[in-house]
Order: structure tokens, then C-alpha cells, then sequence
């Protein structure tokens, strides 16, 4: 096996699924305050009233797909729908929704450039998210279109590969060559879905692991005791409100 | 009698007395709002009614979909929609007003006055955008329309005005001659039945069961703004640098030290009562769903008697402090709410309870009078005047009563029978007991509310229990279990937490702590003072030293 091999589908699957989980613990104890979606509807609010909920809803779609295609073997899914079928299901409904996912993201972007307010409140860590997510959705369209097959021309099912190497990190037992055999489309889109999730916890993605589901669950009214609050964490290096007299937008 | 007694802080103003001065919103912005992210927020703002309010018609609620709606079955549904609806319009808010819909905040360009070339031309300084940082135009405010500016343009926006033409089709002018205008300063009502609560989907808005007062979690807050949407009377706002909402913090580092707070303490007139009032917390809902019109008698009915010994009791029991409901005993707001009865709600219509009361002014009716040339002090005019002019009466019974004006009247006969009854007292002409009689009240009464109404000083004004006296010795690490650690304005932001430095606990308020420091019969140690001895904290009381 190739040591670029082990290391990219071998290694480096478990040191970004250790970013992930233990980003996202660092920054759930110690940036509570900065934990939120930074929303600009209070700049513009027409666009995103149509992009945001597009762009969302097709990303879950999207996630559904993957989870359905890596985790459902492909030997199971014989048993009810031909191959022929659930590929031209699959691909289908993900193109509609990576269409409209990018779609969404790219009438987002545009409204994020083209409003003053909205373009002014993002910040560098911003554009660099929105750079590594656009890529894997662009990457990702482009593994499912044109990814089927391999160089040489034979037929390539990423359920035979991708899905099989994926299973097998589940187990801690990762099967490289059958990530290895997988198509470059494939790679790449992988690869940069590693730095998407190794980013998750430094970006405002955060918002995304606090889906409010208890709000269907919870009383109306909350009480909450003065004495029920939590008191000063002992290293409460935290963030709070800007300094009094920080000026919003610094002007030019 | 009630299972559970609850205690909650309650306001009231006298809107007779507010002369507009804009005093509390100055005030209150400058120790709340004065932070980047804020520069649009007013916690408190005053508006001149009739007038558009801010932000602009908020109390169109066929369009900002804010408080609760009685469902068929009789039961409470948030108006912007139930649970579910609102998770799945999680992504964008389909009613969020914009900054247009506030304002677009702005400073001047003061260095160009001092720094322009000499020329032939006078410097100006420009108006500059405090969100774009360019040049602006200023074409609205908080308070834009003030005192009736521009009423004939903007005038018939007003909802409230709408409402009065298509319903009781009265056509309100504006003609010098016919109009009325009074201010109504406005902060977050602290709900007993808040929708913003009940429309947060991270559960971060909470009512602290101590003092009743509402406030945003600012570590949990996900910045969703469903709250913002949610409350009715648009209290809540988002900080649009943090991206969290942010509200209206009735100064609870003041009330936990028993000071007033920041708008009551500087307000010019002294129009505003603060005090306590006991409630019944498992009868808030059912009260919430009352009949329209019953809703200011429903509101009513939840406070309980402070001198009931029942409630004493279930008070006792459920662990309140003696001064709390000795404080409860001595309340200006219990009084002026349900004792007097001339204190109503604002907008009881929308189903929030909410816990800012306000007197209604007879100014509107006196200004009227006084135009049309009449005696605007006595008793038969006033009385003729209050039932003749239906628009004034109108006009507050839908802000105060749902439209109901009986009680609005009822409300502003008093007012006028102790102004009557007293121009009596001051003239030598007698104590008209007729008079006091005629509005339901004894003389006594009578003048025991103009005691409360004219003349009540800082301590029968503001009735605050502290915080437990138990805990007293914690306060300034109390003022610190703040929702935001160490205050306001104690770091800067990087792309994720980057400031440094641990807040060293103190109050934000230390007047008490200082004022206990200096009367004290030893000077405080250094470590009493968090080793933080200086000029800022130094009390004069340096015998030990």
C-alpha cells in the first residue's frame, strides 16, 4: 500500500473526526458567546429569505443522501431496488439538491457582496468557510456526475468503494485500498470535506450542532432561579459584549 | 387560595407627568446600549402617540405577527405560528423587520469642523453611517415624529388611528384645533406570559423566579430571532455584531442592591413607580386566555392582596423573605394598580400580561378643553368632556383597554374628580366629598392617591427589596452570575475568543457595597477588595490602614 494512501484514508480520516469532536468541545465550554449563526437578516432580508431556506433545506437533503449512500451497503439495497434504479434515483435527487443547495449558497454569496452592511460583517474566517464549502459542493456535484467513471473507462460505483471504506473507520478497521481504487472526483471531494469538517468547530458552521429540536419539547414560560446560574467558570477567558466606544464599522 | 406566590417587579407610569424629555432613553442608552452592534437599540424609547412608534408601526400585528391568539378551543397560540411551524422557518424569520423598519444609526463627521482647510465656505459636519461607515442621509429615528413633527404625512399610519377609522369609523384631524398628542415611554413589558420567552426555540430567554424580571441568556442565545418576531410590543433586539438578542434588563444589578432603575432614577418628572407585586404563576395561562375585554379584570385578579394572610402564608412557604413581602405590603405599583385601579396595562390585547403599567393622561382632554376656552380644572367641565370627546378616549382605550372605554373613562374621572377635589383643598373651598364620591372614593382615598400621584418621594416611589439579605454578603459576586460574564464591555472579539484576561468578579453596581464600606467600623481589608484597593473603589474609611 502506498503511504500517501494509509495516511490520507487511513489516518487523517480519525485526526479530523478528533477535530471535529474535540473543537467542538473546546469551543462549546469556552466560546459559548460566540456560538451562534450570525445572522444579517437585520441588513437585507429579501434575498435571504429565498436563499437561506434553499440553500438549507437542500443541504439536508444532501446530507440525507449521504448518509443513505454510505451507510445502507449496497448488498441491502439489491434486495428492494436494482442498481440501475437506485443510481438514477440517487442521482436525481441529488442533483436537485446540490442544485439547489448551490443555488442557495451562490445567491448567499452574491448577497453577501453586493449589500454594504452584510459584506462589511464578514470577517475573514467567513470567507474562508464559505471558500472550503462552496468547493465541496462544487467537488461533490462534480464526483456524482462525472465520478462513475474511472480514467480508463471502467464502470466505478463509489458504493463498492467509498461507502465501503467509510463503513470500515466506523469499525476502526479502515479498508484504504478500497478508498484507493475510487476515482480522483471522489478523492478531492473527500479531501475537502475533511477541511469542512475539521472547520466546523472554528466557524460559525457551530450553529449547526445546536438545532433547537428541544423547543418542541420544552414549557413556554422558563423559570430560572438567580441562584441556578451557573457561577464564574474558574478560567473564564470567555467573550463578552464589545468595549463600550468600539466603533462598529471602522470607517475609511 | 393560591398554591405557589410569586413575587414579580412591576412598573408604572404616570403619563400625566411625562413631558418628553427623552431623559430615561438618553440615560438608559448610555449605561446599556452604547456598545457596537447596539447603536439602534433604545431598551427604553419614548413616543409620541399619536405617532408611528419604533419601530415604525410595531403594533401592527396583521404584520409583525407578535404575541398570543386564543385558539377555538380556547386555548394560547403563539400569532407567528406553534413550534413546529416556527423550526421549519427557522432559516429565515418571514416577519423580521429590518433597519429600515428602526434606523439606520448614524454619527457626524465632528473632525471635519476642526480639521478642514481655511476656505471661504463654512466646515460641516456630515452625517456618516454608523453601520456602513459612509456618508447618509438621516430620514428616521426613535423618535422622529416627536411631539406631532410631520403627524399630517405620517399621522394616519398610525395603527392605533387606523384601527379607531375602520372600526368605530371615527375620522381623527390633525388640525391644530382637534389634536391631541401625549408621550408614552416604552421598555420591555417583563411579561407574566411572555411570547419572545415562549418563541425562543434554545430556551435562552428566561423569567428568574425571584423578581420575575426577563432576560437573554447571552451564552445560549443561538441568534434564531424568533424572539424578535415573538414579542408584541418589539422589546427585544438583535445585536447585530454578537448576533444574539439583546433586551431590556429592568437594571437588575440596580434592583439587587434595592436602587431603582436607570430610567426611573433620572427621569425629570417622576413619573415612574417601582415595587413588587405578588402573582399566582399557575394562573397565568388560564388568565391569559380570557375574553378581550376581560383581560385587564383577568390581569387584575392574578395579583394577590399583599395583606391577605393566605397569601403571606403560601408566600412564607414558598421560601420569600419577610422583606420582600413586607416590600409587597408597601407597593406604589400594587397600590396604583388595584388598589387605586388607575393604573391599566399596555395592550392587554396581545395576552402577554405584561407588567409595566401605565395612568392614563387626562392631558389630552385638559390641552382640548383649555383650547376650546373652557375652565379645564373644573369638576363639570372635566366630567362633560371626558364623555364629549370620544377620539382622546378612543385613542387610549385602545392602547390600554383593548378598546374598551369604559374603563378608560372610569380611569380618567378619577383623575380629573382628585384635581377638582384638590384645587378645593389649595383654595380653601372645602373637601368636596361629593366629589370623591361621585368616582367611587373616599376623601381619604382621594387624597392618599394624590399623596402617591403628586407629591411621593424617592422611597414611597421606588419600594425595592434587595436581593436575599442571606446572600448579601455575595452581592458582588451575584451582579457577576451575570448572562454575560464580567459585564459588559470587558473584551474585544477575534474570529473565535481570543480576548484574555480573567474578569476579576465586582458588581457593576458598588454603591451599596461602598456606601456599607464607609459606614463601617473597620476599614475593608485588601482582600475584602479582591487585592483591587485604588482611587475607583477607595471609601474614606482608612482607620485600620
Amino acid at each position: 500500500m502506498n503511504p500517501i494512501d494509509i495516511f490520507l484514508w487511513g489516518v487523517l480520516p480519525y485526526l479530523v473526526a478528533f477535530t471535529l469532536v474535540a473543537g467542538t468541545i473546546w469551543r462549546y465550554k469556552y466560546d459559548q458567546f460566540g456560538w451562534t449563526t450570525r445572522s444579517s437578516q437585520l441588513y437585507e432580508s429579501k434575498l435571504l429569505r429565498i436563499a437561506s431556506p434553499m440553500f438549507h433545506y437542500g443541504l439536508f437533503v444532501v446530507l440525507m443522501g449521504h448518509l443513505m449512500g454510505l451507510l445502507i451497503p449496497k448488498a441491502w439495497t439489491d434486495l428492494v431496488v436494482s442498481q440501475e434504479t437506485y443510481h438514477e434515483v440517487a442521482l436525481w435527487a441529488g442533483t436537485a439538491a446540490g442544485v439547489a443547495t448551490l443555488v442557495g449558497i451562490a445567491l448567499l454569496i452574491y448577497r453577501r457582496r453586493t449589500t454594504g452592511p452584510v459584506f462589511l460583517a464578514t470577517t475573514r474566517n467567513d470567507k474562508l468557510m464559505y471558500v472550503v464549502l462552496v468547493a465541496a459542493i462544487v467537488l461533490g456535484m462534480v464526483a456524482t456526475l462525472t465520478g462513475g467513471h474511472t480514467p480508463s473507462g471502467e464502470e466505478h460505483n463509489y458504493r463498492e468503494t467509498v461507502s465501503i471504506w467509510f463503513r470500515s473507520l466506523l469499525i476502526f478497521q479502515p479498508d484504504v485500498e478500497a478508498m484507493a481504487a475510487s476515482t480522483w472526483q471522489f478523492k478531492v471531494h473527500i479531501l475537502v470535506g475533511f477541511a469542512l469538517i475539521a472547520l466546523i468547530p472554528f466557524s460559525r458552521l457551530v450553529h449547526a450542532f445546536t438545532v433547537p429540536l428541544h423547543y418542541l419539547f420544552r414549557p413556554y414560560v422558563v423559570y430560572r432561579s438567580r441562584d441556578a446560574v451557573a457561577p464564574t467558570p474558574s478560567r473564564s477567558r470567555v467573550r463578552g459584549w464589545d468595549a463600550v466606544g468600539t466603533k462598529d464599522r471602522e470607517r475609511k | 387560595m393560591p398554591k405557589r406566590v410569586m413575587a414579580q417587579v412591576a412598573m408604572v407610569m404616570n403619563l400625566d407627568k411625562c413631558i418628553g424629555c427623552h431623559t430615561c432613553s438618553v440615560t438608559c442608552k448610555q449605561a446599556w446600549t452604547n456598545r457596537a452592534g447596539t447603536e439602534y437599540v433604545w431598551f427604553n424609547n419614548v413616543e409620541t402617540r399619536p405617532g408611528l412608534g419604533y419601530p415604525r408601526r410595531y403594533e401592527d400585528q396583521q404584520k409583525w405577527r407578535g404575541g398570543w391568539v386564543r385558539t377555538a378551543s380556547g386555548g394560547l397560540k403563539l400569532r407567528s405560528g406553534g413550534r413546529f411551524q416556527k423550526l421549519l422557518s427557522i432559516f429565515a424569520s418571514p416577519v423580521q423587520p429590518e433597519l429600515d423598519d428602526y434606523y439606520e444609526p448614524w454619527t457626524y463627521d465632528y473632525q471635519n469642523l476642526i480639521s478642514a482647510p481655511l476656505g471661504d465656505d463654512f466646515p460641516v459636519a456630515r452625517p456618516k453611517s454608523l453601520i456602513t461607515g459612509e456618508d447618509t442621509q438621516i430620514t428616521w429615528s426613535a423618535n422622529w415624529d416627536d411631539s406631532l413633527g410631520g403627524v399630517v404625512e405620517t399621522g394616519q399610519s398610525d395603527p392605533v388611528i387606523e384601527k379607531l377609522r375602520d372600526e368605530a369609523n371615527e375620522q381623527i384631524r390633525f388640525e391644530y384645533e382637534k389634536s391631541f398628542m401625549f408621550f408614552l415611554p416604552r421598555i420591555c413589558e417583563h411579561c407574566l406570559n411572555p411570547s419572545c420567552m415562549a418563541s425562543c426555540p434554545s430556551g435562552a430567554i428566561y423569567k428568574r423566579a425571584e423578581d420575575g424580571i426577563v432576560l437573554v441568556d447571552q451564552d445560549r442565545c443561538r441568534g434564531w430571532r424568533q424572539c424578535i418576531t415573538g414579542c408584541p410590543y418589539k422589546k427585544i433586539y438583535f445585536n447585530h455584531r454578537s448576533g444574539k438578542a439583546e433586551k431590556c434588563t429592568f437594571c437588575y444589578p440596580r434592583l439587587e442592591v434595592g436602587l431603582p432603575t436607570v430610567c426611573s432614577e433620572t427621569c425629570v418628572g417622576r413619573l415612574r413607580y417601582l415595587g413588587i407585586i405578588l402573582y399566582d404563576p399557575d394562573r397565568v395561562t388560564e388568565a391569559a386566555c380570557a375574553d378581550e375585554q376581560d383581560l385587564y379584570a383577568a390581569q387584575l385578579d392574578l395579583m394577590l392582596d399583599p395583606h391577605d394572610p393566605e397569601v403571606i402564608e403560601a408566600a412564607r412557604a414558598g421560601g420569600m423573605p419577610q422583606d420582600w413581602i413586607t416590600a409587597a405590603q408597601r407597593s406604589p405599583v400594587y397600590a396604583l394598580i388595584k388598589h387605586f385601579k388607575v393604573a391599566l396595562p399596555l395592550h392587554p390585547e396581545y395576552r402577554t400580561m405584561p407588567m409595566v403599567w401605565y395612568i392614563p393622561p387626562l392631558s389630552p382632554v385638559v390641552d382640548l378643553l383649555r383650547k376650546q376656552g373652557h375652565d379645564a380644572e373644573a369638576a363639570g367641565n372635566l366630567f362633560g368632556a371626558i364623555d364629549a370627546l370620544r377620539i382622546p378616549v378612543g385613542y387610549l382605550a385602545e392602547l390600554f383597554t383593548a378598546g374598551d372605554t369604559a374603563i378608560v373613562t372610569d380611569v380618567l374621572q378619577k383623575l380629573a374628580a382628585m384635581r377638582a377635589y384638590m384645587r378645593g383643598v389649595t383654595l380653601g373651598t372645602g373637601r368636596d366629598a361629593e366629589l370623591a364620591e361621585a368616582v367611587g372614593m373616599t376623601p381619604q382615598a382621594m387624597e392618599q392617591m394624590y399623596r402617591l400621584l403628586a407629591i411621593a418621594k424617592y422611597d414611597e416611589r421606588y419600594v425595592i427589596p434587595k436581593a436575599h439579605h442571606e446572600e448579601a454578603h455575595n452581592l458582588e459576586e451575584l451582579a457577576c452570575s451575570l448572562d454575560f460574564e464580567g459585564g459588559p464591555g470587558m473584551y474585544n472579539s477575534g474570529p473565535f475568543g481570543e480576548a484574555s484576561g480573567r474578569p476579576v468578579p465586582v458588581a457593576i453596581e458598588t454603591y451599596s457595597a461602598l456606601k456599607a464600606r464607609q459606614q463601617a467600623e473597620a476599614a475593608a481589608s485588601s482582600a475584602q477588595l479582591h487585592n483591587r484597593d485604588g482611587l475607583l473603589n477607595w471609601d474614606g474609611n482608612e482607620d485600620a490602614k
